[in-house]
């Protein structure tokens, strides 16, 4: 299903002529971005479902691009009148009195694939299914072991429209859905509190979340987690060879390299991977990607909000830095490919570009293998979230279950741990790749500039040969 | 200009208000309250003294709550057209219908509404043009530049202003406004390393309510330059047990740790290490943590809160005690307490609890006698990760600092991370600074903890 300007209450007309406004001698491009979003959640707690959130959001925003310059107005109010006062307004930035050139649309471009198919829309699917998975999940959780003490559940579903017109004469648009199932489970032994959480989701339907067991698979894990951590130990603190286990590790990924390679730190030169292009910024057995294009997926787009459709970018071949990550600015200033990944949280916020699906391809190690090679060491399979600093390059991701490696086995669970890092020189030291390669369940945000957008990161299990270890025993 | 179109909006509003909240009630919501938040904005970036990204933005948006009983569903829409505000509370309660019933659940009764408004200050009718913007802005990248010549890049300057207004409305026959305003000024410089490359970036700010109150765009890029050449030649340190100071800036994500922990909504959710605390002494003596909703020109100040009740003082922890959670009326039930006028509320969530003006008391201590009770220390002034759980307190982030040596700063730290339990960090306040100064909703001075892990080469 293509979305049209009519579903906006919109004419055809009436937008070329407001993003005409923003047009001017100066301007490169100008674009007019029209969104609406309907987002359903409902929550659990106590074995109740007592929450019930509904919202919709709609506007446009406007830009216009002159040079290295951007103008950026948005309304929620898709009045004519409010959209050319927000052209109007964009075009200030260029600094030249309005031009008179007329826009018409060339190029009714229709995204050529759909990866998302769903058999029923996600603003189908009845309250009362949601509260009826959320039930179950929480009888499953607190099956899994007596000491489960609390389970907290969400669902939440978004259905995203949108269309853009620029000054090309370009008028796309896709309709993204997007869902994710969010377990947390708190388990307790005497004044011992631990907590679990697991979820997972994409741009997927309702049946996903029923298809393997898999909702009730997440509250297990969910359950399983908060009572490891039962047991967990004070996490040694300073430098160790680390293992990291598949899929979610990936974070290291979308951390220490993913934000250095988006192409705006790098156009500015303020990234510690600037100009590094063509070499070696890794161990030759790391292939990294950046790919929005596998099905389902919940970094995934047909198109991104520019457009632009997704593509699988290369960002490190065997080690050698290839690529940027870029979007239609930064693309055309630094005279780089466009790799369709211009992407924006919503109406009210400007294109950045950001990563889609990180991930780094598989390799040829037995993962047990792997583990076998430590001798003393931290062996970590599941993360909260992580955070650069892409001028100096340092960046952290904090670990929620790890265990010890001692004697090439694994052995006591520890307590959460920051781990941290250097960017450029990180993957230099990964000595294994596995050939279990995992892509994450689904559950990824990215935070930039204020703006959040799902993203997935995926990896096999590999082992960094030294790392520093933010835990609070003395190694 | 944008300000006064948000008063002349406000009857409108209550007027749209009213009749939602009485649709609300002839489909038979037996309770409903609902939120009008609407803003300009108008931000300007510099970069290399070039117009980087010039923003302009009118926001309007509405969130319905309704009550079946004990059941309820929250809403919200930007739409505000007649057919969209209808079909918007016709969806709102039939969802509230499809929900169990909560026995906690419901308004706040209304002898506990908010009587008086206090004047808070909190709006400044100054309007600032595209063109003042970018001429604050370029000044205060200037200034960073100008300030030492190994600062050679720039993330960009950035200035805005916004104005916005707040209308409650609910079913007891409530209804408050309040407008406000803020103006921020900010600048990211970068500093290159001379002898091997490397690059450091730091911030600096100044946020206020009041135009006139903003510090000097010479006064924010000089002390961003300041902060960002600092950090040039930082190493790493080794593994260790050490006395740690939290400058400022830093010890203000201590306050919202502790913020989180002390929300009834942690609390009854067995989420936060410091359950079952009230009345015993959870920090050190020199400790006490105040939350002020009505500081005049807070950027946290509020005439009421989320659910209309009037804001108040808390004192959070007296002199190392917990002396009070921070509550809104839902969690309160769940606790059986009262709420401390702290809901907060997102338009279209359900409220939650947040802090106003959150502050840890000043101390004694200057900041330089702090270092120079370290014979050997690490001063954090930047922090990044999440590696914080509140349900077991245990603390690990990475870290950006000084090593203190003898009392004085010997060079700049990277690449580290500290660790520690924030039960036990609490208690391992030994050393309170004498400079608080509000920056922006939490404010601390220098606070030095006895004892951390920091972990290194």
């Amino acid at each position: 299903m293509i979305p049209s300007l009519s579903d906006f209450a919109l004419q055809e007309k009436d937008v070329l002529q407001a993003l005409s406004k923003a047009t001017a001698r100066d301007v490169d491009y100008a674009d007019m971005y029209v969104e609406s979003c309907v987002t359903d959640s409902v929550s659990m707690e106590e074995s109740l479902v007592k929450r019930a959130v509904k919202s919709i959001s709609q506007g446009a925003g406007v830009r216009a691009v002159a040079g290295e310059r951007t103008g950026f107005a948005y309304s929620d109010d898709l009045s004519v009148r409010d959209l050319e006062i927000a052209a109007d307004t964009a075009r200030y930035i260029a600094d030249s009195p309005q031009g008179d050139n007329p826009i018409a649309v060339t190029h009714r471009a229709q995204p050529s694939r759909n990866l998302y198919p769903l058999s029923q829309p996600l603003t189908d699917i009845t309250t009362e299914d949601r509260v009826d998975l959320l039930n179950k999940i929480d009888v499953e959780a607190r099956r899994y072991d007596p000491r489960i003490t609390k389970v907290m559940a969400s669902f939440n579903t978004e259905q995203k429209i949108f269309l853009v017109v620029n000054s090309e004469g370009q008028l796309v648009g896709d309709i993204q859905p997007l869902s994710r199932l969010q377990i947390t489970c708190i388990a307790e032994d005497g004044d011992n509190r631990q907590i679990g959480t697991f979820g997972g989701g994409g741009r997927v339907g309702f049946t996903f979340y029923l298809e393997q067991d898999r909702a009730m698979e997440f509250a297990r894990e969910a359950a399983r987690q908060a009572i490891v951590n039962l047991g967990a130990v004070e996490a040694p603190a300073g430098t160790m060879p680390v293992v990291l286990g598949g899929g979610w590790p990936g974070i290291l990924l979308h951390e220490a390299i993913g934000h250095g390679l988006e192409a705006d730190f790098n156009r500015r030169k303020t990234s510690a991977f600037s100009d590094l292009i063509g070499q070696a910024v890794a161990s030759e057995l790391c292939t990294i990607v950046d790919d929005g294009t596998l099905p389902f997926r919940r970094g995934s787009m047909n198109v991104d909000d520019e457009g632009t459709p997704t593509s699988r970018t290369m960002l490190i071949e065997k080690g050698i830095l290839r690529g940027y990550i870029t979007d239609r600015l930064n693309a055309r200033l630094m005279k780089i490919p466009l790799t369709g990944n211009g992407r924006r949280e919503d109406f009210r916020s400007i294109v950045l570009p950001r990563m889609t699906n990180t991930f780094m391809l598989a390799g040829e190690s037995d993962p047990q293998d792997i583990i076998r090679s430590v001798k003393k060491g931290l062996y970590a399979v599941s993360f909260g979230g992580g955070q650069v600093d892409i001028t100096s390059g340092k960046f952290v991701f904090s670990a929620s279950e790890a265990y010890l490696i001692e004697d090439g086995k694994v052995t006591k669970p520890v307590k959460g741990a920051t781990l941290i890092g250097n960017g450029p020189d990180v993957l230099k030291k990964v000595s294994l790749v596995g050939h279990d390669m995992k892509l994450d369940e689904g559950i990824g945000t990215c935070g930039k500039d204020g703006q959040s957008v799902p993203v997935g990161v995926g990896l096999p299990t590999i082992k960094i040969d030294e790392m520093t270890v933010g835990g609070t025993a003395m190694g | 200009m944008m300000s006064e179109l948000a008063t002349s909006h406000s009857d409108r509003f209550s007027e749209m208000a009213a009749a939602v909240l009485k649709r609300a009630k002839t489909l038979g919501a037996t309770e409903a309250d609902l939120l009008v938040a609407e803003g300009d904005s108008i931000s300007v970036q510099i970069r290399l003294s070039q117009v980087d990204r010039l923003s302009k933005a009118r926001e309007k948006v509405l969130g319905l709550r309704v009550f079946f009983g004990k059941r309820s569903a929250s809403s919200s829409t930007s739409d505000f057209s007649e057919a969209s505000l209808d079909r918007l509370v016709q969806d709102t309660c039939r969802l509230a219908q499809a929900v169990v019933e909560d026995q906690s659940s419901g308004l706040p009764s209304a002898d506990q509404m908010a009587a008086d408004y206090p004047e808070l200050d909190l709006k400044d009718s100054r309007q600032l043009s595209v063109e003042e913007e970018i001429d604050l802005a370029r000044r205060t990248e200037q200034a960073a530049f100008s300030a030492d010549s190994r600062i050679t890049n720039s993330e960009g300057a950035e200035c805005s202003a916004g104005y916005g207004s707040i209308l409650l409305a609910n079913s007891h026959g409530f209804t408050g406004s309040y407008a406000s305003s803020s103006y921020s000024l900010s600048v990211s410089p970068i500093a290159v390393d001379n002898k091997n490359g490397g690059m450091q970036r730091d911030f600096w700010y100044s946020a206020k309510r009041k135009f006139h109150q903003l510090d000097s765009p010479e006064y924010v890029g000089q002390e961003a330059a300041r902060r960002t050449v600092r950090r040039l030649g930082s190493q790493q340190i080794s593994t260790q047990e050490i006395p740690v100071v939290f400058d400022p800036e830093t010890a203000k994500g201590l306050l919202g740790h502790l913020a989180s922990a002390v929300s009834g909504y942690s609390l009854y959710k067995g989420a936060s290490f410091l359950l079952g605390q009230l009345g015993q002494s959870i920090a050190s003596d020199l400790v006490t943590v105040v939350d002020d909703g009505r500081l005049p020109g807070g950027l946290g100040s509020r005439p009421f809160d989320g659910e209309g009740l009037a804001t108040r003082k808390t004192i959070v922890i007296d002199k190392g005690m917990l002396t009070s959670y921070m509550l809104d009326t839902y969690s309160g039930r769940k606790l059986g307490m009262a709420s401390t006028g702290n809901a907060s509320r997102s338009v279209g969530e359900n409220p939650t609890v947040g802090a106003t003006n959150l502050f840890l008391s000043p101390g004694i201590h200057s900041p330089e006698d702090i270092l120079k009770s370290m014979k050997r220390g690490l001063l954090v002034t930047d922090l990044i990760g999440f590696g914080v759980n509140l349900v077991t307190g245990d603390y690990s982030r990475g870290a950006v600092g000084f090593w203190v040596e003898n009392g004085e700063i010997a060079y700049p730290v990277e690449e580290v991370t500290i660790a520690g339990n924030l039960k036990q960090m609490l208690k391992d306040i030994e050393m309170v600074g004498n400079d608080l100064e509000f920056r922006g909703r939490l404010a601390s001075p220098t606070v030095k903890i006895r004892k951390m892990m920091v972990a290194g080469h």
